[in-house]
């Protein structure tokens, strides 16, 4: 319990003054950092042959992200399917087939790292440095730089709007917020933070796979093969990135990716770091600090009620051992090393983050425990991955704003701006989205005979579906496993999933601010509804509350919670 | 004494019936997602009592659920139709008297008798005592008492006059006295009457921009748990239970929000009847809406926080000239003067002893906005004025005399103790200040001060001086005031609130507050008033009571909290409603969900009946509700919102949960 408190006391502790160094990264104002990268920076811009400088509207902001991305995923697709026949290939792995290409492809630029491949197995040096890591950089990146874009437009005052040259509403220069991002956060931050895991223990190699031999004679095994390679970096960005993909299958359940308990705190606490940390951004680029310090609020009361579900969910024993005199911890799936609580919370932030990173399995959890890690990527928006996760929360913000408006007599507002049924409409369409694929995908997948392919019939098996569906969606990555999930109907659904849950959650709350700038701000009043207000955090609890649970009820109670109540009885 | 138009009426059940039935013609549920789909969703129920009567497996389970959907949308249109129906008994004595309206139109000096449908803008028609007045216009000529009561339900006769702002005539209202001659303004089939009888009707309605949104929302929703329902099927299949298609409908009807967008159109048309029987006559249902978002409120000083019938209570004479010489000059320059102000000048120099008459031919100067004075041009060349300070200090000048300090030293003491300073001069010298003192209405303040609890700026408009708005404005407790206002100045002021992106009202009835009237967000005129005021304002008040801006505040707000509020609790409701309908599904098939039967039902059946029961009857349940809208306290926002909160979402949670058990409690009874 003490190491549950400290984690999240650790986490808070850094990600409030990282939060204010964030806020300046994308400040107008000049930032100490810049100093140092600029020179790198100018550079990039010059090579990719853009300027930083130019203020963009949204569509064009939003036109430039979509065009890296559908760059960098044809790249990372042609990668996937030649590796075999490129450079840094030790160990001569195959090209992949067209369709988990796809899927791995759409799965990094969504900063999902949904994997249907074993890592150390079917992916080449060369993939995992060019193709994923640089993908694990580049897009959490641009989660932040459309959360910046989306704060200092929605939240602007009447004198801090900036306008394109054509007059309209300006939410920034996407490639300035991205780069920025990079060289000023992520580089440095992984750079520490690889190095701390490297000082525990993580390796960090060029050398191909290390070969043992074991002293027990009597294994069949006369020599093992250990893979290597460059594990720390990958590690160090995958935990801050909110990526989740590992350089191994296992993950950081894989002692070469999580060796000890310190480097276990380290990657628990770097899961939730940046997510944490923009709350605390937001706050300062706005000037809005009580509405961040509210946001936050919401958003750890959501996070303390499902770790503290999982946590006490795998405290208890696995149904198995029911009525057996050896009562314990539910340890199946997890490191006895890391035991039972540390794994609990791991897979409750990992979920809640849209991480997906995992050192344990999560499909071995206790029904209740995974009926948390589910709820978490229904919300959705507990720190959420980073950016989109404050994104979303952004979104189920407007509607609170919407009901709240109504409820206090006056037209519906944010800070003065009209909120109408244009707004509505976008708002609408991205929350529609998400009950549309994840229910509408496993409905399809178990209805379908021979396209499930689950290990389990029955409730665990629904959860099996329901769970990659979400976590697809919620570009979390992680898996229920038990799924045969390499074949053709998982790659490309989950490729559609992915997609349409890291796009149109963005770019609709993008469009509601530029929408929302370009009206006059009336000015408040008493008679105004006040967002930074208990009262007011408690209508958003509600309101994400009531969607998530009124969707997904259902679901949850015909999977885990039957599971569960099966069990117990 | 106020005109039965006024009291609700009830319609009878019958009618309502019948009209409730007539709306569940596809064309006229379409316009309604969220009931649309309940009308479907019975279909499809009654599509499958069909068809297990003809396989011959038990129907009455799916007969009951396919009744309880038609009384669902059935009470939805009865709340539509009962709103409407309280308006149409309205329209009905309206339009008849519409019917009987003839004109004696003036043509080549002669009169000719034609129906009021035949008239044009520019005919000008004669009334005289005794007839109805054909059509919307201005008098031209003549003054004359009208009874207006079949439009205000007010049956105290008012004086309308030629020249005056109250110049305006509404057709359908009776002449008492005189004879008069009004020029038509306003096409056949646009006036007032009318309007009124489009907008009764609900003819006119169309859905308000916060409407439209939360018809969107509430789309949106409905889409949500038509999924949520649809993807049940496959799920509960692959785990092996079976699903009902009418236990699946419930389920669908229960979770979408039908409390709200059953009551949605009769909450608005509720909010534009509750204005009219405040007497207020919006043009669009925007108007009413707008309403509640007001931040500024224009007041005229005169009506609204005073009396209006200044007194004058002194004669200040400057030290050089004598008392009496005052005294006897503001009698001269009242004597013909019928404004509450000079009367009580008359009979205040009466009562101190003056004897003076008018002498024949002396030349009454009426007070004007512009000129701002008044008096009189004797045959002997003697012009005596009074009037604002300035405006007898330009008089002065003009006349080669001079303005004596003292004046400013009489007229400041007089501004800071909130009379309002009258200067009169005689040619180039001024004797003296008369101070007329206002009186401010009682329960005003108290009236503003609920307003600032809702955060509306109150601001005074007064033709006085700077000193005396502020020793006024101090006394009613009003955020602001402007002083010396001319409609340049009130269009002012309005334009720079806008600007801060303020929503501004204002009430006037004068045809020089029409640019400031259409430029005010809200802008309510006066029925009293002129055409052009009236045509400017988006509302008109046919009472023509200034404190009126401060009830069409409350009603808009009403309006919108009701709407929030229903919303609330109508998504609050299916929690309790997942827990009555998920373990009945399952009950066979799933038997460890029991555990979540928290609510003990008789059996799955009545489980599911008696959640949509409880869904069909909160409808009618909440009528009452849309019809008289959420009270709405005088608190901050967040008060407010904490309160609508714990009512509405909270209450909405928990409320269902007993109700859902004592129904079927009843059920239990019967099967």
């Amino acid at each position: 319990m003490n190491e549950v408190l400290l984690i999240y006391a650790t986490a808070l502790l850094l990600a409030w003054p990282l939060g204010r160094y964030m806020a300046s990264i994308y400040s107008p104002a000049p930032d100490f950092s810049r100093r140092g990268c600029g020179a790198i920076e100018n550079l990039v811009y010059r090579a990719i042959g853009v300027r930083p400088d130019v203020p963009m509207n949204w569509k064009q902001y939003g036109k430039a992200l979509l065009k890296l991305h559908v760059i960098v995923a044809v790249t990372a697709f042609v990668i996937f399917m030649q590796q075999g026949r490129l450079p840094l290939n030790p160990d001569g792995i195959e090209g992949m087939s067209w369709d988990l290409a796809l899927h791995t492809a759409a799965s990094f630029i969504t900063n999902t790292n949904q994997q249907h491949y074993s890592g150390q197995a079917q992916l080449s040096y060369f993939s995992q440095l060019i193709a994923i890591v640089s993908i694990q950089i580049v897009t959490p990146a641009a989660g932040l730089a459309v959360l910046a874009a989306i704060l200092r437009t929605l939240f602007a005052r009447q004198d801090e709007r900036r306008m394109t040259s054509s007059g309209e509403i300006s939410v920034g220069n996407f490639y300035a917020d991205l780069v920025r991002t990079v060289t000023r956060l992520f580089i440095p931050l992984a750079l520490i933070t690889s190095l701390l895991l490297a000082w525990q223990g993580v390796p960090g190699t060029y050398q191909g796979a290390q070969f043992a031999h074991p002293i027990d004679s009597s294994a069949e095994l006369s020599e093992q093969r250990i893979p290597a390679g460059p594990v720390a970096p990958m590690v160090a960005i995958k935990q801050l990135g909110t990526n989740g993909g590992g350089w191994y299958g296992p993950n950081s359940a894989v002692p070469l990716e999580n060796p000890t308990p310190i480097s276990n705190f380290i990657e628990t606490v770097a899961i939730v770091l940046v997510p944490m940390a923009s709350v605390f951004m937001a706050g300062y680029l706005t000037g809005r600090r009580r509405l961040a310090l509210s946001i936050l609020g919401v958003m750890l009361a959501l996070s303390a009620a499902t770790s503290g579900l999982a946590i006490w969910s795998e405290n208890q024993p696995n149904a198995a051992f029911a009525g057996l005199a050896a009562e314990g911890p539910n340890l199946e799936g997890k490191e006895v090393r890391i035991g039972a609580s540390a794994t609990a919370l791991w897979g409750a932030f990992t979920t809640q983050t849209s991480n997906g990173s995992v050192n344990g399995m999560l499909d071995s959890f206790n029904p209740l425990g995974g009926a948390a890690t589910l709820m978490d990527m229904f919300v959705n928006a507990t720190f959420g991955g980073v950016g989109v996760g404050l994104i979303n929360y952004l979104l189920l913000l407007l509607l609170a704003v919407f009901l709240g408006s109504l409820m206090v007599g006056r037209s519906p507002e944010l800070y003065g701006r009209a909120l109408e049924a244009k707004e509505i409409k976008l708002v609408s369409i991205a929350l529609l989205l998400q009950p549309l694929l994840i229910l509408g995908l496993t409905a399809l997948a178990v209805t379908l005979p021979g396209l499930a392919q689950n290990s389990n019939p029955g409730v665990h098996g629904l959860s099996q579906v329901l769970y990659e569906y979400a976590s697809a969606f919620a570009n979390n990555g992680s898996g229920f496993e038990g799924l045969g999930d390499n074949t053709v109907w998982w790659n490309v659904s989950c490729s559609v999933a992915l997609i349409l849950g890291r796009f149109i959650p963005i770019l609709a709350p993008l469009a509601v601010a530029a929408h929302m700038a370009a009206k006059r701000a009336a000015p408040v009043t008493i008679g105004s509804l006040v967002i930074e207000t208990p009262t007011f955090a408690l209508l958003t609890l509600g309101v994400i509350l009531m969607l998530s649970l009124l969707s997904f009820f259902p679901a949850l109670v015909l999977g885990p919670l039957a599971e569960y109540l099966s069990l117990a009885g | 004494m106020k005109h039965e138009r006024n009291q609700p009426r009830w319609p009878d059940v019958q009618a309502l019936a019948g009209e409730s039935l007539r709306r569940l013609a596809p064309r006229s549920l379409g316009r309604n997602p969220v009931m649309f789909v309940v009308g479907v969703g019975m279909l499809v129920t009654l599509w499958q009592t069909g068809a297990d009567i003809a396989a011959g497996l038990p129907w009455k389970f799916d007969l009951a659920i396919t009744l309880i959907l038609l009384f669902t949308v059935l009470f939805a249109n009865a709340a539509e139709a009962l709103v409407e129906a309280r308006g149409r008994a309205q329209a009905d004595s309206l339009r008849s008297t519409r019917e009987q309206l003839f004109a004696q139109r003036l043509a080549a000096g002669a009169e000719e008798r034609v129906p009021a449908q035949d008239l044009r803008i520019g005919d000008r028609v004669r009334v005289r005592a005794g007839e109805l007045v054909p059509c919307d216009g201005e008098i031209v000529e003549g003054a004359a008492t009208v009874n207006e009561s079949a439009i205000t339900g007010e049956s105290a006769p008012v004086l309308r006059e030629a020249g005056t702002d109250n110049s305006g005539v509404t057709a359908g209202t009776r002449l008492l006295s005189d004879s008069i001659v009004v020029e038509v303004t306003v096409e056949s089939g646009h006036s007032l009457l009318d309007r009124m009888i489009a907008l009764v009707e609900g003819a006119k309605r169309q859905k308000t921009p916060n409407e439209i949104a939360l018809t969107v929302l509430l789309a949106a929703l409905t889409i949500v748990f038509l999924i949520v329902v649809a993807t049940l099927v496959p799920f509960a299949g692959f785990v092996g239970a079976a699903t009902e298609i009418p236990v699946l409908v419930a389920l669908l009807v229960c979770l979408i929000p039908t409390t709200i967008g059953g009551l949605l159109p009769a909450i608005g048309i509720a909010g534009m009847d509750r204005a009219l029987r405040a007497n207020l006559v919006a043009k669009s249902g925007k108007a009413v809406e707008v309403a509640g978002n007001i931040d500024t409120l224009l007041l005229d000083k005169t009506g609204t926080i005073t009396h209006g019938d200044r007194q004058a209570n002194d004669f200040l004479a400057l030290p050089a000239v004598g008392a009496e010489r005052l005294r006897d000059a503001s009698l001269l320059t009242s004597l013909a003067d019928p404004t509450p102000e000079g009367k009580s000048i008359v009979a205040l120099a009466r009562n101190r002893g003056a004897l003076a008459e008018a002498c024949p031919q002396t030349q009454f100067i009426p007070f004007s906005a512009k000129t701002r004075l008044s008096g009189i041009d004797q045959p002997d060349g003697r012009r005596i004025r009074k009037g604002a300070p300035d405006a007898i200090r330009r008089f002065v000048a003009d006349n080669g005399g001079r303005y004596p300090d003292e004046t400013n030293a009489l007229v400041e003491r007089v501004a800071r103790g909130g009379a309002t300073p009258l200067v009169v001069a005689d040619g180039g010298q001024v004797l003296g200040v008369i101070p007329l003192s206002d009186i401010i209405k009682a329960g005003i303040k108290e009236r503003f001060q609920r307003l600032h609890a809702l955060g509306i700026r109150t601001v005074l408009i007064t033709g006085d001086n700077p000193l005396t708005a502020a020793a006024i404005a101090a006394e009613a407790g009003v955020s602001d005031f402007i002083a010396e206002a001319t409609p340049e100045n009130k269009l002012e002021y309005i334009r720079r609130e806008q600007a801060q992106g303020r929503m501004v009202a204002m009430m006037g009835d004068g045809t020089n507050d029409a640019p400031a009237l259409a430029q005010a967000d809200l802008g309510l005129a006066m029925n009293s008033g002129t055409q052009a005021a009236k045509e400017a304002g988006n509302m008109v008040d046919l009472d023509s009571d200034p404190t009126k801006l401060l009830e069409v505040v409350e009603i808009g707000k009403q309006l919108l909290v009701t709407r929030g509020a229903l919303t609330t609790f109508s998504l609050a409701n299916d929690v309790a409603k997942y827990f009555a309908i998920l373990p009945a599904i399952f009950a066979a098939s799933v038997p460890a969900l029991e555990t979540l039967d928290i609510m003990h039902l008789h059996s799955p059946e009545t489980a599911v009946l008696s959640a949509i029961i409880f869904n069909a009857l909160v409808i009618p349940g909440l009528i009452p509700f849309a019809l008289r809208g959420v009270r709405v306290r005088p608190s901050s926002a967040d008060e407010l919102l904490r309160r609508n909160l714990l009512v509405y979402g909270l209450g909405g949670v928990l409320l269902p949960f007993p109700v859902i058990k004592l129904i079927d409690l009843g059920l239990g009874l019967f099967i």
